[in-house]
């Protein structure tokens, strides 16, 4: 069975957090809210053994005949998806590391990851906890994914018994998610703080305020293309609407310094920073081989360009479609084959001049409408 | 790309720093940034509580030698064990390990009483239901604060769902 097959039953394929709607989308790519919830009488992921995992995932899965909300929706366990299906969900956010695994061995039994089919909503099962409920969506909607996560929290938590503890809250395996056991990040792009080098103080200003930042795939990545994910590092303590109100508030606030130092850049450093971004444009134009990071890099020029409307052709969209597209295993799932690392890197290149081709030359400022969505 | 170090093996380990306001990006081969200290292990990376973890236990009176020696009586982890791995084993560990885990979540988020959402087992208690209400209720102040007229009208029929018939 191909990846294709795998995952067809994938609502909307995961993507529709790439659609670029929400508030200050040129900015904020996606937002997402997660709870890590355990059940009772079970050991944590990293303790468990397989029967346990099993039986939490039996137990999981004989729920969602039970519940009207949760039933809608595709259950994938990850014993059943090929290395390349795995690390496809991964590379659209949809999944962690963890749950991953070692992406050349089987996964262990248990791990899955239910995505439902009406709301940007899924669940990861027997990852680090025993679920982990998140919601995804684009641009800046920290209240909506907290609803809608909050929505399933109660459906599931009146099938199965979870771990709570009066005084601690909910029970997590590790105790930097204690409490509410939520983790509210929004992914922002802030080219125009690193470039007038205020970011160290931004995020120096968010340790502060009880905030955190990582890099694009979360905790112990690396910051590449300018995107920083921004998130809630205290779990226990506040209410959950605190959280996520203060998240809220703070990623406004640095959204506003960003945009002052754009305009900063256009002011002082204009010519320069046009051709920054045309530079870059071109270079993903007609470029024949770019490694992921590079194009990163390049993108978020890009970005900029369109964002303060120098680049007049393109749409957000497409670049948020490309970051996704251009990884890895959608390569080898488009190929048909694994690429090693250097045909990688022609393949991703032709990928990415065959769509700003197709979207329109950015200098004639004629877009053209229509997604890309059936590569998928 | 090749190591900024050594100049001959690929760059797989890209270490970004920012020290005095400045953005540097170092790029290294494995053997180099092997050398330099850094794990290319994911998960090695950036672990959060190593450093409040290797203060539990020391200087604080009550968790120290005899804390090594607990045992979690339901899985079987010890105290040393979830120090060494920043992991608890089962929702047990927390009443076994219940002294030394205060003080290390009052380290961690500044105290140790959530204040979050109430939960509602399956078959809940009578004061399980009235914690819940309590929930219920600040949520829906707050959702006519901010307007969100759909879900206040959701909460308030889930609360009248839940209260005692008079």
């Amino acid at each position: 069975m191909t990846s294709l097959d795998e995952l067809s039953p994938v609502p909307d394929h995961g993507l529709s957090w790439l659609e670029a709607s929400g508030d200050h989308a040129d900015i904020v790519l996606s937002t997402r809210v997660r709870l890590a919830r355990n059940l009772q009488g079970h050991a944590f992921g990293s303790r468990a053994r397989v029967d346990d995992s099993e039986a939490v995932l039996t137990r999981f899965r004989d729920c969602l005949g039970t519940s009207r909300p949760l039933c809608g929706g595709a259950l994938l366990p990850m014993s059943e998806l090929s290395s390349r299906s795995r690390r496809i969900l991964l590379e659209r956010r949809l999944i962690s590391r963890e749950l991953v695994g070692d992406p050349e061995s089987t996964p262990a039994k248990g791990g899955a990851v239910l995505l439902s089919d009406h709301d940007p909503l899924s669940i990861m099962v027997n990852e680090e906890d025993h679920f982990r409920i998140q919601g995804l969506l684009s641009g800046l909607r920290l209240q909506d994914a907290w609803n809608d996560v909050d929505r399933m929290d109660e459906e599931l938590g009146q099938e199965l018994p979870y771990a709570y503890h009066h005084e601690f809250g909910y029970l997590t395996s590790c105790p930097t998610n204690v409490g509410t056991g939520l983790r509210a990040s929004v992914l922002v792009h802030l080219p125009g703080l690193v470039l007038t080098k205020e970011i160290g103080r931004v995020l120096q200003g968010l340790g502060q305020v009880g905030l955190t930042f990582r890099g694009l795939y979360g905790e112990g990545s690396e910051v590449v293309g300018n995107f920083f994910q921004i998130s809630n590092q205290t779990t226990l303590g506040k209410s959950e609407e605190d959280l996520v109100d203060h998240l809220d508030k703070m990623v406004r606030q640095v959204i506003q310094y960003e945009n002052q130092a754009r305009l900063v850049l256009l002011r002082d450093a204009r010519s320069v920073t046009e051709d920054k971004i045309w530079r870059a444009y071109g270079l993903l134009r007609y470029a024949r081989a770019l490694s992921f990071e590079e194009l990163m890099n390049l993108l978020s020029g890009v970005r900029l360009g369109v964002s303060l409307k120098l680049l007049p052709g393109l749409r957000v969209y497409t670049l948020n479609k490309i970051m996704i597209f251009t990884q890895p295993a959608h390569l080898e799932q488009a190929a048909g084959r694994d690429l090693p690392p250097a045909e990688s890197d022609v393949h991703r290149a032709a990928y990415v001049r065959r769509v700003l081709a197709r979207e329109g030359d950015g200098s004639t400022g004629t877009a053209v409408e229509g997604g890309d969505r059936s590569r998928s | 790309m090749t190591c900024d170090q050594c100049g001959s093996d690929d760059a797989v380990v890209h270490l970004t720093q920012i020290v005095n306001n400045q953005i540097s990006t170092l790029h290294l081969c494995e053997k180099c940034a092997a050398a330099k200290g850094l794990d290319t292990a994911p998960e090695a990376v950036n672990f959060p509580l190593s450093n409040f973890l290797a203060q539990t236990g020391e200087g604080d009176a009550a968790s120290t030698e005899p804390a090594k020696d607990l045992r979690c009586s339901f899985c079987g982890l010890t105290f040393q064990d979830f120090r060494d791995t920043g992991r608890l084993g089962c929702p047990h560990c927390y009443s076994g390990f219940e002294v030394q885990l205060r003080s290390l979540l009052r380290r961690i988020h500044g105290g140790t009483q959530h204040v979050g959402k109430v939960y509602l087992p399956p078959d809940p208690s009578a004061t399980d239901v009235q914690k819940r209400l309590e929930t219920l209720r600040r949520k829906l102040q707050r959702a006519v604060e901010t307007e969100a007229f759909e879900r206040a009208a959701r909460l308030r029929d889930e609360i009248r769902a839940m209260e005692p018939v008079r």
